[in-house]
C-alpha cells in the first residue's frame, strides 16, 4: 500500500531536468578548458615567428636577445653591436640581412628563379659580412653551415605578463606584453567606478527613501531602460559627443582617450550599481529607521548613520558588480578609447582593454598561430578578473546574509 | 496643562477611516494603557503622538495632536524636535548593529554632543535609569545583538531615556518578553513614571491593571472607554468594555 512507486512521467521529468542541469555545466566547463588549453599554448611558441631563423655570423658571440631588442634592431633602432655587448673588429654596424635585401648584397642575376641557390648565396653573404643579422625562412637555412642560428627559444611568462610592448605582428619576433592592455583595462573600469559610485549611490538613496512614491516610480524603469540601451548605441553615443567634448575641454589632438571610455562605461555601470544598492537600502528594516528617528535623528542623520552602515555589504556587491560589467565590456570601450596599447600614464590618453584587443584583433589572428593564442591568453586574464570578482561579490552577500 | 491632548482625531490611512472622533487627556507623570483587540487602532493612535505615522504614505489627520500644549502637526514643528520631548520604544526589540554603549549614545550624538564626558555620563545615567547597568558595565563595547531579548529591550529604554524626554511612548513593549523579562520591564515602567509620562500600548490584560493609572479601551478605530484603571476593570461603564476585560471576546 504504501510502496513508493514513480510514474512515467516522473521519471522523465526527473530525467530531463538532470540532462539539462548537466549539459549546462559540461559545456560550461568545456568552455573554461577549451579558453585555458588554448591560452596557455602562447607559451610553447617559438619567441621567432613560425618558420623563421635568425641567423648571426660564426664570430658574432651575441646572446640572449630579447623580443624587444630584435624588434629594436630590425627597425634600426639598435645600430652597433656595441650597445648589444658585443664587439665585432671593423665592423660593428648592423647589416640586415631580410629576404628582400638579398638583392642589395649580390646581383639579381646571380638568383636562380626558383631561389634553388638561396642557401649557397646566404651562406656566400653571411661569410663575407661579419656583422650581418638575417631573418629568413627556414627552409633556406642550412643547419650545418659557417653561421649560427640564434635560438630564443619560447615566449616566456615574464615576457608576456610583465612585457610592455603588444606588436602582435612585428616582424622578425612579435611582441605579446600584455602589461599595457591589462592595465588599461583596469584603469579605465576603476575609474569608470570612481564616475559611477557617487552618481548610483545619490540615485539609490534618493529613489529608495526620499522621492515620492510616484517619483520613484518613475525613477525605476528609466534606469531599467537604461540597462537595456545596447552597448555599440553608448559606444556611438560617446563617439559622437562625449569624445569631441573631451577633446574641446582639454585641447587635445585626439579625444578618443581613456577618460572617454570610463565616462561611458560609468554610464553603462550605474543601472548595476543602482538597482542592487537600492534593493540593499531597502531591505533596512524599517524599525531600524523608526528607531533612529524617534531618538530625534533626522532622515539625513538616519541614511548616514543606520541605513549606509545597514546596507554597505549590498552597496559594495553592486559596486564589484558594476566593475564586473565594465571589465568585460567590449563595444562600447572599443569605439571611444582610441585603442593604443601603450602603459597608460594619464587618463587623456588612448588606452586599450582587453575585450576590446580581442575583438578587434581575432578576426586577422591566424587559427593556431601565436598571436590567436596570445588573445586566448588575454581571454584566460579576463575570466580570471571577472571570477575573482564574482567570489567577492559572492562572499559579501554571504557575509551580508548573516547579519541578523 | 495635559502632557497629552487629542481633540476630536479622525485619521485615516487612504480611504480608510483608522480612528473615529477620539479626544483624550493624559496628565503628567502618570502611566496610560491602550487596550484592546488587534487592529482597533490603538498603535495607530500612538503613533500620532510622536508623529511616527509620518513614514507611511497617504495619511490623513483631521482634529488636533497637543504635546505639552502644542499642537504638533502644525506647520511649523520640527519633527525630530518633538520625538526628542517623545521618546518611544517599539514592540520588538530594535538596538542598532553597533555596540551597547554607541546605542545609548545614538541620540546625544545625533543632537550634536560632542563632549565625550557628558556622553559617558549620560549613558551611564540611562543605563542605570533602565535598571541594566549592572549587567552591562563590563560589555558596553560588546555588540548589542550580544544581550538577551529583555536586555536589548532595556537598552532600547535606555536608548529613549538618553535624550531626556519627558514623555514615553512604548508599543507592546513586553509582548515579545518572557514573563521575567516582562517582570523587569514593568516594575521600570513603575520607576520611571515618577519622571516621565508614560503611554504603553498593550494586548496583556494583566499587564495594564498592574502598571497604569488609567485605561483607555479601544474597539475598530473607537475610544470606547476611558478611566482610572480600576474602574475599567471592576466597574467598567460600557458593556464592550466589560466583555473585554473578562475575556469574553478579543
Amino acid at each position: 500500500m504504501f510502496i513508493k512507486r514513480k510514474y512515467f512521467f516522473e521519471y522523465l521529468w526527473e530525467g530531463l531536468l538532470k540532462i539539462s542541469g548537466g549539459l549546462t555545466s559540461v559545456a560550461i566547463l568545456l568552455i573554461v578548458i577549451f579558453l585555458f588549453s588554448e591560452g596557455i599554448g602562447i607559451f610553447n611558441n617559438s619567441a621567432v615567428e613560425e618558420g623563421y631563423s635568425i641567423i648571426v655570423g660564426k664570430d658574432n658571440d651575441v646572446e640572449n636577445l630579447s623580443g624587444e631588442k630584435i624588434k629594436d634592431i630590425f627597425d634600426q633602432k639598435i645600430v652597433s653591436w656595441k650597445t648589444l655587448g658585443t664587439t665585432i673588429e671593423n665592423h660593428d654596424s648592423i647589416m640586415l640581412l631580410r629576404l628582400d635585401d638579398i638583392a642589395s648584397y649580390v646581383s639579381e642575376n646571380k638568383i636562380a628563379s626558383d631561389f634553388s641557390n638561396l642557401p649557397q648565396i646566404i651562406e656566400q653573404i653571411m661569410k663575407d659580412n661579419p656583422s650581418v643579422i638575417g631573418f629568413l625562412p627556414s627552409e633556406y637555412i642550412n643547419k650545418d653551415s659557417d653561421y649560427r642560428i640564434l635560438d630564443l627559444g619560447k615566449i616566456k611568462p615574464k615576457d608576456f605578463f610583465f612585457g610592455k610592448q603588444w606588436f602582435p605582428t612585428a616582424q622578425p619576433s612579435p611582441l605579446f606584453g600584455v602589461l599595457p592592455i591589462v592595465l588599461g583595462t583596469l584603469l579605465v573600469s576603476l575609474i569608470a567606478i570612481l564616475i559611477a559610485l557617487p552618481f548610483g549611490l545619490a540615485v539609490a538613496i534618493y529613489s529608495a527613501e526620499l522621492a515620492s512614491e510616484k517619483v520613484a516610480k518613475l525613477i525605476r524603469p528609466v534606469i531599467e531602460l537604461l540597462a537595456g540601451i545596447p552597448s555599440v548605441v553608448y559606444g556611438f553615443f560617446g563617439l559622437i559627443v562625449i569624445v569631441p567634448l573631451i577633446q574641446k575641454l582639454f585641447n587635445l589632438d585626439v579625444g578618443e582617450t581613456a577618460l572617454a571610455g570610463s565616462i561611458i562605461l560609468a554610464i553603462m555601470a550605474l543601472p548595476t550599481i543602482i538597482t542592487i544598492a537600492q534593493d540593499a537600502i531597502m531591505s533596512t528594516p524599517r524599525s531600524m529607521k523608526e528607531a533612529s528617528l524617534a531618538l530625534g535623528a533626522n532622515k539625513w542623520q538616519t541614511i548616514k548613520k543606520v541605513i549606509i552602515p545597514y546596507s554597505i555589504s549590498g552597496i559594495t556587491a553592486g559596486v564589484v558588480l558594476g566593475i564586473g560589467r565594465a571589465i568585460g565590456e567590449t563595444m562600447a570601450v572599443l569605439m571611444v578609447t582610441g585603442n593604443a596599447a601603450v602603459i597608460p600614464t594619464t587618463l587623456l590618453e588612448p588606452v586599450r582593454t582587453i575585450p576590446a584587443t580581442i575583438a578587434a584583433e581575432l578576426g586577422e589572428a591566424p587559427k593556431g598561430g601565436a598571436h590567436y593564442e596570445a588573445l586566448f591568453a588575454l581571454g584566460c586574464i579576463l575570466f580570471i578578473f571577472t571570477l575573482v570578482i564574482n567570489l567577492i561579490v559572492e562572499y559579501i552577500s554571504s557575509k551580508n546574509k548573516n547579519k541578523a | 496643562m495635559y502632557s497629552i491632548e487629542a481633540k476630536d482625531v479622525n485619521f485615516y490611512y487612504g480611504d480608510f477611516l483608522a480612528l473615529k472622533n477620539i479626544s483624550m487627556q493624559i496628565e503628567k507623570n502618570s502611566v496610560t494603557a491602550f487596550i484592546g483587540p488587534s487592529g482597533c487602532g490603538k498603535s495607530t493612535f500612538l503613533r500620532l503622538f510622536n508623529r511616527m505615522n509620518d513614514l507611511i504614505p497617504n495619511i490623513k489627520l483631521e482634529g488636533k495632536i497637543m504635546v505639552k500644549g502644542e499642537d504638533v502637526y502644525s506647520k511649523n514643528v520640527f519633527v525630530d524636535q518633538l520625538r526628542k520631548e517623545v521618546g518611544m520604544v517599539f514592540q520588538k526589540a530594535n538596538p542598532f548593529p553597533k555596540t551597547i554603549f554607541e546605542n545609548v549614545a545614538y541620540g546625544l550624538r545625533v543632537n550634536g554632543e560632542k563632549n565625550k564626558k557628558k556622553i559617558e555620563q549620560v549613558v551611564e545615567q540611562s543605563l542605570k535609569g533602565a535598571a541594566l547597568w549592572e549587567e552591562v558595565k563590563d560589555k558596553l563595547n560588546r555588540s548589542a545583538f550580544a544581550l538577551s531579548g529583555g536586555q536589548q529591550q532595556r537598552l532600547c529604554i535606555a536608548r529613549a531615556l538618553a535624550i531626556e524626554p519627558s514623555i514615553i511612548l512604548m508599543d507592546e513593549p513586553a509582548s515579545a518578553l518572557d514573563p521575567i523579562s516582562t517582570l523587569k520591564i514593568e516594575e521600570l515602567i513603575f520607576e520611571l513614571k515618577k519622571k516621565y509620562t508614560i503611554v504603553i500600548v498593550t494586548h496583556n490584560m494583566q499587564q495594564a491593571a498592574r502598571v497604569s493609572d488609567k485605561t483607555a479601551f479601544f474597539y475598530l478605530g473607537e475610544l470606547i472607554e476611558y478611566d482610572n484603571t480600576d474602574k475599567i476593570f471592576t466597574n467598567p461603564q460600557k458593556e464592550a468594555t466589560q466583555n473585554y476585560v473578562t475575556g469574553r471576546f478579543g
